[in-house]
C-alpha cells in the first residue's frame, strides 16, 4: 500500500493485550457498554462510514452493469429505477479476462506474492532470535541500523538495482521481483519479529540451555512455535504490501504483469469504458480484502507489535 | 499455471534452501573450537538477513548517492549540477511545494479523523463499534491502485448535457452546478487536495486502530477523578486523554509522514503528476523512465532521504529510549 506500512519504533501506549478492532473490554471511557449511545454519535458515525464505503460500493455496482448503462447513467440510478436490476451482468468480468488479461495477471500476482511473503519469514526469524537471545559485539549498532532503515524510502535503491539486475540478466523475471521484495521487507520483518521475541520470557531459554539444548534446537523447538502470532502478522503485512505494490512491479516484473500493473494499464485507456475498469478494480482487490477480513486480528496485532512492552 | 507451479517450487525450494543454509551455518559454527563457536554463531544466524539488507538497501543507497553526482547515464561525474539544475527549475520547485503540502496536510488530518472516529466508535455498543471500525479500516487492504480505480470513478466527468456518471459530479450537478473536471483544477491546489483525500481514506483506519487502543488504555480512575472535579467531556478529552496518548499520536504521525513521503501510486495512477499535482516520488519515477536521467532521479531520492533525516533521528532516539525502559 503506497509504502505506508512502515511501522515506527515509537512506543505506543496500548493495553498489554493489544485490543483488536471492536474489543469487548468493559473499561471504556466512562460509558456503559450496554447503553445506547447518543443519537448524534450514531448519526455522525453512520455518515462517516457511508462516506468511506460508498465510493467502493459504486465501483462494485458499476462492475455488474452493462456497457451502455455504465457509460450513460450514474450507478446510483439503478436504485431509482429498480427495473435496471434485471440488467445486471457478469459480462464485464469475462471481458476483463479476455481483453485485459486479468486472469494471467491474477496468476502473476500470486506467483509474485507467495514466495515474496513466505521466504523472508524464516530469515527474519533467525535474525530476530540472534538479536533477542544472543549477545555479541555490535548488536545494538546493527539493531539501530535496521530501525533507521525502516524510514529509508526504498526508491533510493531502485537505480542501482536496475543496473545490477541488468548486468546479471535478471530484469523482467519473477526472481527479480521476489528478491527485491525480500530485501525491502527485511528491516520491517526483523524489527517486528525481534520486538516480539524480546517480550518472550528469558527463563524459557535459560532452562532450555540448562537442559543442554543448543541455540539451533531452542530456536526450532521453542522460539519459533512461540512466535507464530508475530510471524502471521508479518506475513499478512508483507502479503498485502506485495500484492498491492505497483512501483517494484512496474520496474522489475517485465512481462510478468501482476494485477496492479494490468489495472493501471486499463485505467490509462479510459476509452475501454468504466464497466471494465470497475470490474478490473474489484477483481484486483478481492484477494487482499478476503485476507484482511479473515486475518484482521493478526493484522491489528502486527500494527501494535512494535509497541507492546514486555 | 506453469507460473504458479514455479512459484510453489520457489516457496518450497526457498524455504528448504533457507533451512538447509541455517543448518549448514550452524554445523559450521559447531566445527569451531569451544568459545569461538559462541562468538561466531550470532553472526552466522544474522548473515542471510544482513546480506539481504546490505545488498538491497545499504549498498544501493550509497550507490545512488554517488550516481546523484553523475550524468544522466552515470558515466561521468558532474559535481552538484543535478542538484543545481533541479533546485533552480520552476517545475521541480513546484513538485517540492506539492510534497510539502502533502506533508503539512495529510498526517494531521489523518490523526484528526482517526481520533474523531476512535472516540465516537468507543461510545457504540461492541457490535456497532466492530462494524464501524472494520468498514473504515478496510481501505488499508484495498491498496493504492484499486483505490485509484475507485476514486477516478468518483471524480469522473462527462460533458455538460450528458448524464454524469462520477459520484462527485452527480452530486454537484444535482445541486445545479456545471460538471467540473475535478482533477484538472489546480487553483489553490484543489486537485492535490482531492488526491490527499484518497490517502486520508486509506490511512484513517490505521490511525483509528492505534489511537482507539491507546484511548482505551487511559486509566478510568483518572477520568472519574476529573469528572468528580466537574470537568466537562471536552476538557477531559483535550486535557487528559490527549496528553495521555501523546506518544501514540506521535507514532501515527511519523508512520503516516513516512507513507506520505513515499506516496507514488496514488498520484501516478490519478494524474501522473500532471495538472500541477506532481510529488517527489512520481517525479523520481518519470525522471528515471520517461526522461531516462539517472542523475536527476538519484538526486531526487537523495533529497527525499535528506528530508527524512529528522524523522530517522527521531525514530532511532525513540527506539533507544524504549530499549532503555525495557
Amino acid at each position: 500500500m503506497s509504502g505506508t506500512q512502515a511501522v515506527t519504533a515509537t512506543p505506543v501506549q496500548v493495553p498489554k493485550q493489544p485490543t483488536a478492532t471492536g474489543s469487548r473490554r468493559s473499561r471504556r471511557l466512562q460509558h456503559d457498554p450496554t447503553a445506547r449511545s447518543p443519537l448524534w454519535v450514531r448519526i455522525v458515525l453512520a455518515l462517516i462510514c457511508a462516506a468511506w464505503v460508498i465510493p467502493t460500493f459504486g465501483l462494485a455496482v458499476t462492475s455488474f452493469r452493462q456497457e451502455d448503462d455504465a457509460q450513460t447513467t450514474g450507478w446510483w440510478t439503478i436504485f431509482t429505477t429498480p427495473a435496471n436490476f434485471t440488467r445486471l451482468t457478469f459480462q464485464n468480468y469475462s471481458d476483463v479476462f479476455s481483453q485485459a488479461n486479468m486472469g494471467d495477471a491474477f496468476i502473476n500476482s500470486l506467483a509474485i506474492t507467495i514466495p515474496a511473503t513466505v521466504i523472508p519469514i524464516l530469515i527474519a526469524a533467525f535474525a530476530g532470535y540472534a538479536f533477542s537471545f544472543m549477545s555479541f559485539p555490535g548488536r545494538d549498532l546493527l539493531l539501530i541500523l535496521i530501525v533507521g532503515l525502516l524510514v529509508v524510502p526504498t526508491q533510493v535503491a531502485l537505480v542501482p538495482l536496475l543496473k545490477f539486475y541488468g548486468t546479471i540478466g535478471l530484469n523482467g523475471t519473477l526472481p527479480a521481483v521476489w528478491l527485491t521484495h525480500i530485501g525491502f521487507g527485511m528491516p520491517l520483518a526483523v524489527y517486528i519479529i525481534r520486538n516480539y521475541m524480546a517480550t518472550l520470557p528469558k527463563e524459557v531459554i535459560e532452562s532450555a540451555k540448562i537442559d543442554g539444548a543448543s541455540h539451533f534446537q531452542t530456536f526450532w523447538r521453542l522460539i519459533l512455535p512461540m512466535s507464530t502470532p508475530v510471524l502471521a502478522s508479518f506475513a499478512i503485512f508483507q502479503f498485502l504490501w506485495v500484492w498491492n505494490d505497483l512501483l517494484n512491479a512496474l520496474i522489475f516484473a517485465g512481462q510478468n504483469t501482476p494485477l496492479t500493473v494490468a489495472l493501471v494499464r486499463l485505467l490509462g485507456q479510459e476509452g475501454q469504458g468504466w464497466q471494465l475498469l470497475t470490474a478490473g478494480g474489484l477483481f484486483t482487490m478481492i484477494v487482499p480484502i478476503v485476507v484482511f477480513l479473515s486475518l484482521q486480528r493478526y493484522f491489528v496485532r502486527g500494527l501494535t507489535a512494535g509497541s507492546v512492552k514486555g | 499455471m506453469i507460473k504458479i507451479l514455479n512459484a510453489l517450487i520457489a516457496v518450497v525450494g526457498g524455504v528448504a534452501g533457507a533451512i538447509l543454509l541455517y543448518w549448514l551455518l550452524n554445523k559450521l559454527a559447531e566445527l569451531l573450537p569451544g568459545r569461538w563457536e559462541d562468538r561466531v554463531k550470532p553472526y552466522l544466524f544474522l548473515l542471510p538477513a544482513l546480506a539481504a539488507i546490505g545488498l538491497y538497501l545499504v549498498y544501493p543507497t550509497i550507490q545512488t548517492f554517488v550516481y546523484s553526482f553523475a550524468n544522466n547515464r552515470s558515466t561521468e561525474f558532474v559535481g552538484f549540477e543535478n542538484y543545481a539544475k533541479l533546485l533552480t527549475s520552476k517545475t521541480f520547485q513546484n513538485t517540492l511545494f506539492n510534497t510539502f503540502l502533502w506533508i503539512l496536510i495529510v498526517p494531521a488530518s489523518v490523526i484528526a479523523f482517526g481520533l474523531l472516529i476512535a472516540t465516537l466508535a468507543d461510545r457504540l455498543r461492541p457490535r456497532g463499534e466492530k462494524t464501524a471500525k472494520t468498514l473504515i479500516f478496510l481501505p488499508l487492504a484495498i491498496g493504492a491502485v484499486s483505490a485509484g480505480a475507485i476514486w477516478k470513478f468518483v471524480y469522473a466527468t462527462r460533458p455538460p448535457g450528458q448524464n454524469q456518471i462520477g459520484l462527485l459530479n452527480g452530486i454537484w450537478t444535482a445541486f445545479g452546478g456545471d460538471p467540473v473536471n475535478w482533477l484538472q483544477i489546480s487553483t489553490l491546489r484543489f486537485n492535490s487536495l482531492l488526491l490527499m483525500v484518497m490517502l486520508l481514506w486509506m490511512q484513517a483506519g490505521f490511525a483509528m486502530v492505534l489511537l482507539s487502543a491507546a484511548i482505551k488504555g487511559v486509566p478510568t480512575e483518572t477520568l472519574e477523578a476529573a469528572r468528580l472535579d466537574g470537568a466537562g467531556e471536552g476538557s477531559i478529552f483535550f486535557r487528559i486523554v490527549i496528553p495521555q496518548i501523546r506518544t501514540t499520536i506521535i507514532t501515527v504521525f511519523i508512520t503516516v509522514l513516512i507513507g506520505v513521503l513515499k506516496t507514488f501510486d496514488i498520484v501516478y495512477v490519478m494524474t501522473n503528476g500532471n495538472f500541477n499535482t506532481n510529488v517527489i516520488a512520481v517525479d523520481f519515477f518519470n525522471q528515471l523512465f520517461t526522461n531516462r536521467n539517472n542523475g536527476f532521479a538519484a538526486a531526487i531520492v537523495v533529497m527525499l532521504l535528506i528530508i527524512m533525516i529528522p524523522v530517522l533521528v527521531f525514530q532511532v532516539r525513540q527506539f533507544r529510549a524504549e530499549e532503555a525502559a525495557r
